[in-house]
């Protein structure tokens, strides 16, 4: 995948938070780009700094050293065509499910009698159709999480940042929302870099794995996931599979030893 | 209302007659002198031969009563929203409030008679000064409560503060501010008859105090019957309005059905 113009290119980038005197460094230099189109997942320990990572990238907090770009753009700030989905489903309790859904149109300012229809079609995508106009208390929390990737989709930006969606979620609900996900990503075609501590969920869904190491992350090493596309839940078992799970099992337990 | 709900009033009101009943009896059995100790006919009595007089004072009381309320719930909830929208200000806000909120108000009281005369103002006044401080916390409470990654949110898409404000911030908020409106209306009711208590010549409050110096306890009684179910009615009021206006705070309820079993 050799693009001329990255859709995400991360340089050198460092941040050290400073919480009363105290420094903690979150990131080392950590630099990798994700080409347009591309499914790309960072795969690193717990609390090594990649929800950071993510924010920096979404403009959300900005990095001690070093720069982002988005389509060639240095990111600043927050910028409207990055659609983000939580760890939590993050979703207004008192609004019901396609209201949660329309809510970026509606700070955007958007035509939201245009965006309606859109917005059913992505509960529709999210397989929630019978639940649109539901409160999400009465969804179960898969339920929700669906919600909150259809609101990520609805202002249809073009990079998708997903920080550990599925982590809340039972390993079964878990499987079905990672094929969902997938058949989302082929049919919109967003880039993508997801956040996942599952070395399945990476390998299941990523062109490439970059995997960093644990706090301050620098970039461990970066796997290409050579299963063929359209890729289908039996891939789950087959050798090559397999193998690159071994294999960055073996890259993430290195550094655990 | 379903079953359960018909089933509680009927337990309720079967608890509070069996009382009233044996009120009735130790009051009939050891002869207490009515002056000291009415027995609960000699109130309901009272409470009939003086209906239109009851009628008359209940409504003063509960005028004064809801306009400090709502001067509490107003003042309250732009205290709250000027403290979470200019961060600076909470720092001069906090502490007037909760000197404020401190002063005895039953001392204040005589003060604010002298200035304010015999009328409405002062009641209404004392009424809002002792409601006001629950819904501005509980409302500030609520306003910064707003799930943080929901907040990451807003922000990603670039909204205004506004936006914040009206979108994230205040529904956010509404299930504190009932919280807040709950407890301030009864504090209210006590605000309002504290001011009758000191001055004046109308309300229950009024009516009391009279009552007592003619040592007419029934009638004191009766009033203070009044005043408590008025209470507990506008109390209720705002309960019902919460389901409406709340609905998504079903939680508590399912809190609630969870302790009862
Ligand atoms: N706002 C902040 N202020 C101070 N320190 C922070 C802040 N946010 C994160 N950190 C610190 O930076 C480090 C990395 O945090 P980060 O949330 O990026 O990790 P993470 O990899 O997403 O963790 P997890 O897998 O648990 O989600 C942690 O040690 C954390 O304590
Ligand atoms: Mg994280």
């Amino acid at each position: 995948m050799s693009s001329p113009k990255p859709a995400i290119e991360v340089a050198d980038l460092c941040k050290t938070y400073v919480v009363r005197g105290a420094a903690t460094a979150a990131l080392d230099r950590l630099s990798f780009s994700v080409a347009p189109q591309e499914f790309v997942s960072l795969l690193g320990p717990s609390g090594c700094g990649k929800t950071t990572v993510l924010k920096i990238i979404a403009g959300l907090t900005a990095p001690t050293e070093g720069i982002v770009k988005l389509e060639g753009h240095t990111v600043l700030g927050p910028r409207a065509d990055v659609g983000m989905v939580f760890q939590t489903p993050a979703l207004m309790r008192w609004r019901t499910a396609i209201e949660n859904v329309l809510l970026p149109a509606e700070i955007l300012s958007l035509d939201l009698r245009k965006f309606r229809g859109r917005a059913k079609d992505l509960l529709d995508l999210v397989g929630l159709s019978d639940f649109i106009n539901k409160l999400p208390n009465q969804l179960s929390g898969g339920m929700q999480q669906r919600v909150s990737i259809a609101r990520a989709l609805v202002h249809d930006p073009s990079i998708l940042l997903l920080d550990e969606p599925f982590s809340a979620l039972d390993a079964m609900t878990r499987n079905q929302l990672n094929v969902e996900l997938l058949r989302i990503w082929s049919e919109r075609k967003k880039t993508s870099l997801l956040i996942t501590h599952s070395i399945p969920e990476a390998v299941f869904l990523s062109d490439r794995v970059v995997v960093l190491t644990a706090r301050p992350a620098k970039v461990m090493d970066i796997v290409e996931i050579t299963l063929p596309r359209p890729r289908t839940p039996d891939m789950r078992v087959s050798p090559t599979f397999i193998n690159l799970v071994d294999r960055l099992g073996r890259l993430i337990g290195l550094e655990f030893a | 209302m379903n079953a359960t709900g018909v089933g509680q009033i009927v337990k309720v009101a079967l608890s509070l007659i069996v009382f009233a009943l044996l009120w009735q009896a130790a009051c009939y059995v050891f002869s207490v002198p009515t002056f000291l100790v009415p027995a609960p006919s000699d109130i309901l009595l009272r409470l009939f031969e003086k209906g239109g007089l009851y009628l008359t004072h209940t409504w003063v009381t509960f005028y004064e009563t809801l306009l400090g309320f709502a001067f509490a719930v107003l003042g309250g909830c732009l205290a709250a929203a000027v403290i979470v929208v200019v961060p600076a200000l909470r720092d001069v806000i906090m502490p007037l409030l909760l000197i404020a909120q401190i002063v005895p108000k039953v001392a204040i009281a005589p003060i604010l008679l002298i200035w304010f005369g015999y009328g409405l103002a002062p009641k209404v006044l004392i009424a809002f000064l002792i409601a006001f401080f629950p819904v501005v916390v509980n409302t500030t409470q609520g306003l910064i409560s707003v799930e943080q990654e929901l907040l990451e949110l807003g922000q990603s898409l670039k909204a205004t503060r506004w936006q914040i404000f009206w979108k994230f911030r205040v529904p956010t908020a509404l299930p504190n501010l009932f919280s807040g409106m709950k407890i301030a209306i009864t504090l209210a009711v006590i605000g309002a008859v504290i001011g009758e208590f000191v001055g004046g010549n109308r309300g229950l409050g009024y009516l009391i105090i009279i009552a007592n110096q003619e040592l007419d306890t029934p009638l004191a009684f009766a009033a203070i019957l009044v005043l408590s179910v008025g209470g507990i009615i506008l109390f209720w009021m705002i309960e019902i309005a919460e389901r409406y206006l709340v609905p998504w705070s079903s939680t508590g309820d399912a809190n609630i059905e969870m302790a009862r079993q």
